[in-house]
């Protein structure tokens, strides 16, 4: 039996990003509020010190700071007709773990979705014509504008300390920026990153084919800085051990670096970790929730009620609690009925891997979001008439490390072992670089996510079943981004060029990227959303998702990172502000 | 709303010392931890990786260890650009990983039932990594026991090692009940990770990996060297546990 706590105010569900952000909203209107996280607490000094963070074997190749499958994965199959079996071993995709979450092992990219990316499907359907989409993908409109959530993109990047250039300023292009970006309210907090050479030679390439590069927008910070919650950043020192770390430096925006020590400070905030939630409790009417179970590490379980719930654990584990607890609609894909698990969508990543002429790169200079970017290509950018697709994607140089036991370059149909290859492989390291394509995911009937039918996790729950290949859609989108970061790259007069566009199926041996969204998306139908504009349960009104990448109803060619930081704002003030005042739907 | 957090914070003040970490409720174990009132941190409670420990083989007997140094040679040989992956010592840092977590799958998902899918689906097979070693280096000195008149791996000419490791990775040496090829990826990626990761773990000895091409290792400051372009880093890389000629002095 579970053992009955005091009640609070507000019970956070993980501790990561979202969870940090809201936590320190809502602690400082004076809530009383407890976090609870699965994982272990995790702070600079102590975990990733620059001492020994440095460490490839082991943050990067098994993966010491991520979720480990035994507590909690998921089972996988591309179409109805497979079994799904279950994710072993993580590769494809890396959920974080513990406090932090994946703000701790990311890399930085801070990216806004373009204006029209907001309403997707009727600027689409009013360019193209409401035959261009094809029958079967589900993409919507997003219930809030761009510039809703302008002044709350604004505050996460000013929450980070973001560095990069802008390109639009209220309106008033910039010289330098992303010509293509929509309107923002300010510059970036930070000037950009100091570029390497492999970037700057991307930069001039695209120039001179009359593309519009521009430096990529990052949160490991060109300079020191110190954000409106009081906490000093420090200098990004380019080490190349960015993603899939921690960083010792206090130079990557992350719960920890920008959030935690002023959050920690309320008398009225306790963090709970290695406390894993197993269910959303409600009343009898269904109506209500009154708390959450979880279980402690000895087992033991404990009831935590609670007036308000705030689910903010990564996007996919937003999804599965919700479908254990019983709150909202489960999609069914036959019926095309349901909402939770509908519209899981993915990214579509591809590269161009280049080897150079008597060039030396120093590529494991880096940062995990440095890099010289165009996005004429992204969204609907460009004209998509006669293309056979729509979507779209950033693309340029912006490899992150050149790690060895993970990076290694070595030309085209050199053997795997031997002398041959170790030559090959002493000779390449310097010269050699990659170059991508970083592509949307729109949503189709038959991506979802639902419960297994078979598997189970240690405490005896169904896992959650992904659902997913790659439609023809991205594969034609993936092709033509390719192709054009191909001639860009054929200006920097390689030895060789490689270019790999995606190609389905889609597998999960290969990484590919994290940015997993969907499945309780956002929306203003409750036949095709899972949350309203505010990331409030249509269902059960307590009940909010404020703004994990599950709520986004497709994904864009962009990272979702700056999206999920503003959304997890929009959500905070919409709770302070409105649903505090008079409890109940907002919409 | 306020009452409770006054609430709240006259009651922990009153319960818990002043220490920012406490278990939950005194359950009597660690339990779940409560943290409050300020990051918790107190000295020395970082968790630095462990060096390997030079000495006798933990996991491999001696003759699997005489096979696993003699193929890691050949994936990595030595060079005029220096040692092969027996002198960086990649089968010591085999041995220790099998010996530790990585070798018995700690972590992973290995509920049953155990199915074969489709190559998209990943791994699903319920054998760990320190099993497939066992097997495979059985199955493999039986191999070639048998194909070269009761010769060992180790035994053979440089030539014939290569043939029969070629053998493996293109599958035409089967090794019943284990999968040549799929033993060999392995041998492999064990192989170059021991090569290039850290020197703590066993492999990469003196850093020979790194200097191979050119990697500075676990340094942290490029500030300097970043705007300059096509020009080589000069300083010689370094370890988690700095260089072998700082212990020296």
């Amino acid at each position: 039996m579970p053992r009955k706590l005091p009640r609070k105010d507000v019970v956070i569900i993980g501790l990561g990003w979202t969870g940090s952000i809201l936590g320190y909203e809502l602690a400082k209107a004076g809530l009383d509020v407890v976090a609870i996280e699965r994982g272990p607490w995790r702070d600079t000094a102590t975990d990733f010190p620059p001492a020994s963070a440095q460490d490839e074997l082991r943050y990067a190749v098994r993966l010491d700071l991520f979720l480990r499958p035994d507590q909690e994965t998921l089972t996988f199959r591309n179409n109805a007709s497979q079994t799904a079996l279950p994710i072993r071993n993580f590769v494809s995709f890396l959920p974080g773990n513990g406090v932090g979450g994946a703000g701790v092992h990311w890399n930085g990219q801070t990216w806004r979705f373009l204006p029209t990316d907001f309403r997707l499907r009727s600027h689409l359907e009013e360019r193209y014509g409401k035959d261009a989409l094809p029958s079967d993908m589900t993409i919507q409109d997003w219930p809030l504008s761009y510039d809703d959530l302008e002044p709350y993109y604004d505050r996460f990047e000013k929450l980070c300390g973001t560095s990069g250039k802008a390109g639009n300023i209220r309106g008033i292009k910039q010289l330098g920026g992303n010509p293509f970006e929509g309107w923002r309210s300010s510059e970036y907090p930070t000037p950009p990153l100091k570029q390497g050479y492999g970037a700057t030679l991307f930069a001039e390439a695209a120039r001179k084919t009359g593309h519009n590069p521009f430096p990529q927008p990052a949160s490991n910070l060109s300079e020191a800085y110190v954000n409106p919650l009081g906490i000093k950043l420090g200098q990004c020192t380019y080490c190349g051990f960015c993603e899939r770390f921690g960083c010792g430096n206090y130079s990557k925006a992350s719960p920890q670096t920008c959030v935690l020590p002023a959050l920690l400070r309320f008398p009225n905030f306790t963090a709970q970790t290695e406390s894993e939630v197993t269910k959303i409790n409600l009343d009898s009417a269904g109506k209500r929730a009154t708390g959450v179970t979880y279980v402690d590490t000895s087992g033991q379980e404990w009831e935590q009620p609670a007036n308000i719930v705030l689910v903010c654990a990564f996007a996919l584990f937003n999804v599965r609690l919700m479908l254990l607890s019983g709150i909202g609609k489960p999609y069914d894909a036959q019926a095309g009925q349901g909402v939770v698990g509908r519209n899981y969508a993915y990214q579509t990543t591809s590269s161009v891997g280049l080897i150079l002429k008597d060039k030396v790169l120093n590529p494991f200079i880096a940062t995990g979001s440095h890099g010289m970017m165009i996005d004429d290509y992204n969204g609907d950018n460009f004209d998509h008439s006669g293309l056979g697709f729509v979507g779209g994607g950033y693309m340029g140089f912006g490899q992150t490390n050149a790690r060895p036991i993970q990076t290694r370059p070595v030309p085209a149909g050199t053997p795997k072992w031997g002398a041959q290859w170790k030559k090959a492989t002493a000779e390449t390291y310097q010269r050699a670089c990659s170059l991508a394509t970083h592509g949307s995911s729109y949503s189709y009937k038959d991506c979802y996510l639902d419960l297994d039918p078979t598997y189970t996790d240690r405490l005896g729950r169904p896992l959650m079943r992904m659902t997913f290949d790659f439609h023809e859609n991205e594969l034609k989108m993936s092709a033509f981004l390719t192709d054009r970061l191909a001639e860009i790259a054929r200006t920097m007069d390689p030895v060789e060029l490689v270019a790999l566009p995606r190609k389905g199926p889609y597998t999960l041996t290969a990484y590919q990227t994290t940015h997993n969204t969907g499945g309780t998306v956002m929306g203003a139908d409750p036949g095709t959303s899972v949350v309203n504009r505010y990331c409030q349960s249509w269902d059960v009104h307590n009940v909010f998702v404020p703004g994990g990448a599950s709520v986004f109803p497709q994904n864009h060619g962009y990272n979702p990172t700056d999206t999920v930081g503003a959304l997890a704002y929009w959500t905070a003030d919409a709770i302070r502000d409105r649903y505090l005042r008079n409890p109940g739907p907002l919409v | 709303m306020r009452d409770g957090v006054f609430q709240a914070r006259t009651s922990r003040r009153g319960l818990l010392s002043s220490s920012a970490l406490v278990l939950l409720l005194g359950a009597g174990s660690a339990s779940a931890r409560i943290i409050s009132d300020g990051l918790p941190w107190s000295p020395g409670t970082a968790t630095p990786p462990v060096p390997v420990r030079p000495g006798p083989w933990l996991f491999f007997t001696a003759e699997e260890a005489a096979l696993v140094e003699a193929a890691v040679d050949r994936l990595i040989p030595p060079d005029d650009r220096g040692p092969g992956a027996r002198d960086a010592g990649c089968a010591v840092f085999i041995d220790r990983q099998l010996a530790g977590p990585y070798g018995r799958s700690a972590g992973l998902y290995m509920q049953p039932p155990f199915m074969p899918g489709a190559a998209t689906q990943g791994y699903q097979m319920p054998d760990t990594p320190a099993t497939r070693y066992r097997g495979g280096l059985k199955a493999l000195a039986d191999h070639v026991k048998a194909a070269f008149a009761g010769k060992s791996f180790a035994e053979l000419s440089a030539p014939d090692q290569d043939k029969v490791l070629a053998g493996l990775e293109s599958g035409s040496i089967a090794l019943p009940g284990v999968g040549g090829a799929q033993f060999f990826a392995l041998l492999l990626e064990n192989t170059r990770e021991g090569f290039f990761a850290d020197p703590i773990y066993g492999g990469n000895r003196d850093m020979v990996g790194w200097k191979l091409i050119g990697f500075p290792g676990a340094r942290y400051d490029y500030r300097d060297w970043v705007e300059r372009h096509n020009e080589p880093y000069p300083l010689p890389p370094v370890s988690i546990m700095g260089r072998p000629e700082w212990e020296e002095r």
